[in-house]
């Protein structure tokens, strides 16, 4: 079975500040690193690999800087790695993002798409499904547990209140929940051998045949930013004072009758 | 020259941190406190490679090199100095004894294990008599048909405790000085006759495993005889050659371990209406001290390199743990001076960096031994 993982480069959040004035992400001097859930659905692709066989590829599209993100893949025991890398590929949204990706996808060939839910900068959780949509295979999201039975997946999907149990026949493409798998570190000796590995860049000549210019890019995005701004901070809430704990719960609980929430 | 990391190198940094910040920092105070190593900590070091780093692939190790090992011993010992030492003996003092002296048929035996951290290696020449003075070692291998019989004491047996191999050196000749009477023998810590003694108590790295351990009529094949009959000492040195770079970059660990941990508390502690790392004061002295780690941590990569080019090394690996190990029992002490009352309480690493901090000028040749290695490099004579 051919595993392909689709991972993203994302600046590590924890660390990040927005710029006051242009409301943007202050990227410089920034560490880089693997977005949370892309990590987990390749810990998942790894483990599918020990226990079935078959192998694991991942896929990134991003900026040559993006090329550590796929050594530290490397190290952690995939067998190969695409760098999805053009002029041309600069400035998409998550539809022509997903048009080049699929497109790379086609040309590599997969039996399984595994991808994550979405990523910490960008928060929008569009590229897994809209990937999907453009290979025109089933997908399930949310994915909290992975099982390959035979020719298809048993996948525990998460829902704000229950939790779906699909099977699903492959090829197919599942979005990875963080809570999936804890990932493994890299191995001492696998980032000496990610290094003499070849990260293959896929660019806008290979694509060239399956891929429209106009779909992609800045020109082949449909989504325009108008406005990006920091959230302001809510209004004051209510303080009610000198209060015994059963007064307090009653008070609690009147307002949120009052306002039809229970 | 290019003072730069290649990227290898960096990704391998990069581990090695954030394996440090997430497994062993939430273990190394309570692992201090009870004085014992958290076995569960040591198979994930085997799991990840961190064992095995700077030998081939060919036996089971990393087939990466000696910068990434030092590496890896600074970034471990910024969190935890015992972490540390458990991995340099067994890297640079059992495993390099093995993969310099060893025949093909002992690496593959007893090298392999070793490198792919399945086993913990341990190397005894320090005797209760017989510290920096070699020449008092009175551990004897007697021969006996095809066998060595073992007899004697070995004391401050890093890893002894849970190590599966040891590197042994016994007199095979008392007629002459040790220097030209010592053998090296692998020896299993499960042969009849040898007994790894209680933990020895001690002031620093208590998370590490360091026992007596008795030898009494140990029978030793002649097939494990490393090296040369008679030209054991020579493997010893070579041994703590390596071991000095390890000590030398443990000791850079410490140091910028409890330098960031001064500094996270100068950051936050207010006195005098202002956070003390505002007071020019404070400023100088963290000046002078990361600018004191710099060089510690540069003399330490000038070591190693050399080491990875096959160069002489002896000397400079000296030097640098000269330095570093000096420079660590400095910035550790200021650490716990700057936080005042707090960096005295177990509530911070500092006091427990201070303590460990002390043994990187004694073992594996103290201060003074460094600088007779470095003087008779100099052709003072």
């Amino acid at each position: 079975m051919k595993i392909v993982v689709c991972i993203k480069q994302v600046p590590d959040t924890a660390e990040v500040k927005l710029d006051p004035k242009t409301n943007t992400l202050i990227r410089d001097g920034v560490p880089s690193i693997i977005n949370h859930d892309d990590k987990a659905g390749l810990e998942t692709a790894l483990r599918i690999r020990e226990e079935k066989g078959g192998t694991v590829t991942v896929v990134c599209m991003g900026p040559p800087q993006a090329d550590v993100a796929l050594r530290e893949a490397l190290a952690m025991g995939a067998d190969e790695a695409y760098l999805l890398s053009a002029r041309e590929f600069g400035g998409s949204d998550t539809y022509a993002t997903a048009t080049i990706i699929a497109a790379a996808l086609k040309k590599i060939g997969f039996d399984l798409v595994i991808t994550g839910r979405q990523a910490i900068d960008g928060d929008t959780a569009q590229v897994g499904p809209q990937i999907a949509e453009q290979l025109g295979v089933p997908q399930v999201t949310y994915a909290e547990s992975v099982k390959v039975d035979g020719d298809s997946v048993i996948v525990k999907r998460q829902f704000e209140d229950r939790a779906h149990v699909l099977r699903v026949k492959l090829p197919c493409l599942i979005t990875a929940l963080t809570e999936l798998a804890e990932p493994r570190y890299m191995n001492v000796g696998g980032i000496v051998d990610a290094y003499a590995k070849q990260v293959k860049i896929i660019d806008f000549e290979s694509l060239r045949n399956s891929l429209n210019p106009d779909w992609i890019g800045i020109k082949g995005s449909p989504t325009n930013v108008v406005q990006s701004f920091t959230k302001q901070a809510k209004a004051a809430g209510t303080v009610m004072k000198d209060l015994t704990a059963d007064q307090a719960v009653a008070a609690i609980m009147d307002k949120l009758i009052a306002r039809h929430l229970i | 020259m290019d003072f730069k990391l290649d990227k290898v190198h960096q990704l391998q940094q990069q581990l090695f941190r954030t394996f440090a910040e997430t497994e062993i920092k939430p273990l190394a105070k309570d692992m201090d406190e009870t004085e014992k190593y958290d076995l569960n900590l040591l198979k994930k070091l085997q799991k990840y490679g961190f064992l095995g780093i700077p030998y081939a692939k060919e036996y089971g190790g990393c087939g990466s090199d000696t910068l990434a090992y030092t590496l890896c011993m600074e970034e471990v010992s910024k969190i935890d100095a015992s972490t540390g030492i458990t991995i340099s003996v067994h890297t640079s003092l059992a495993c390099s004894c093995l993969n310099n002296f060893g025949t093909e048929e002992q690496k593959q035996k007893f090298l392999r294990p070793l490198v792919d951290g399945s086993k913990i290696g341990c190397f005894g020449l320090t005797e209760p008599g017989a510290g920096s003075d070699v020449q008092g070692a009175q551990t004897v291998a007697v021969e006996d048909g095809d066998d060595y019989v073992i007899t004697g004491s070995k004391i401050f047996t890093t890893n002894s405790g849970f190590a599966d191999t040891i590197i042994l050196f016994a007199l095979t000749d008392r007629t002459v000085p040790a220097a030209k009477g010592l053998t090296a023998f692998i020896v299993d810590r499960n042969m009849p006759g040898v007994e790894v003694g209680d933990n020895i108590q001690r002031m620093g790295i208590r998370a590490a495993s360091n026992c007596i351990v008795s030898y009494d009529n140990v029978r030793v094949p002649k097939s494990r005889i490393l090296g040369q009959l008679n030209k054991g000492f020579k493997i010893a040195m070579g041994a703590l050659d390596c071991g000095r770079i390890g000590i030398a970059a443990q000791s850079v660990g410490i140091a910028q371990g409890a330098l960031n941990e001064a500094i996270k508390y100068a950051k936050e502690r207010k006195q005098f209406g202002k956070k003390i790392v505002a007071f020019q004061n404070t400023q100088f002295n963290i000046a002078d001290l990361q600018t004191k780690i710099d060089a510690a941590r540069l003399m330490t990569w000038r070591a190693t390199i050399a080491e990875d080019n096959h160069e002489r090394f002896s000397p400079l690996a000296a030097m640098a743990k000269l330095f570093a190990s000096d420079v660590a029992n400095q910035v550790t002490r200021y650490a716990v001076q700057m936080m005042g009352g707090y960096g005295y309480c177990r509530e911070y690493p500092v006091e427990r960096m201070m303590r460990d901090a002390k043994i990187t000028e004694i073992y594996e040749g103290t201060s003074e031994v460094m600088k007779i290695v470095i003087a008779g490099s100099m052709k003072l004579k």
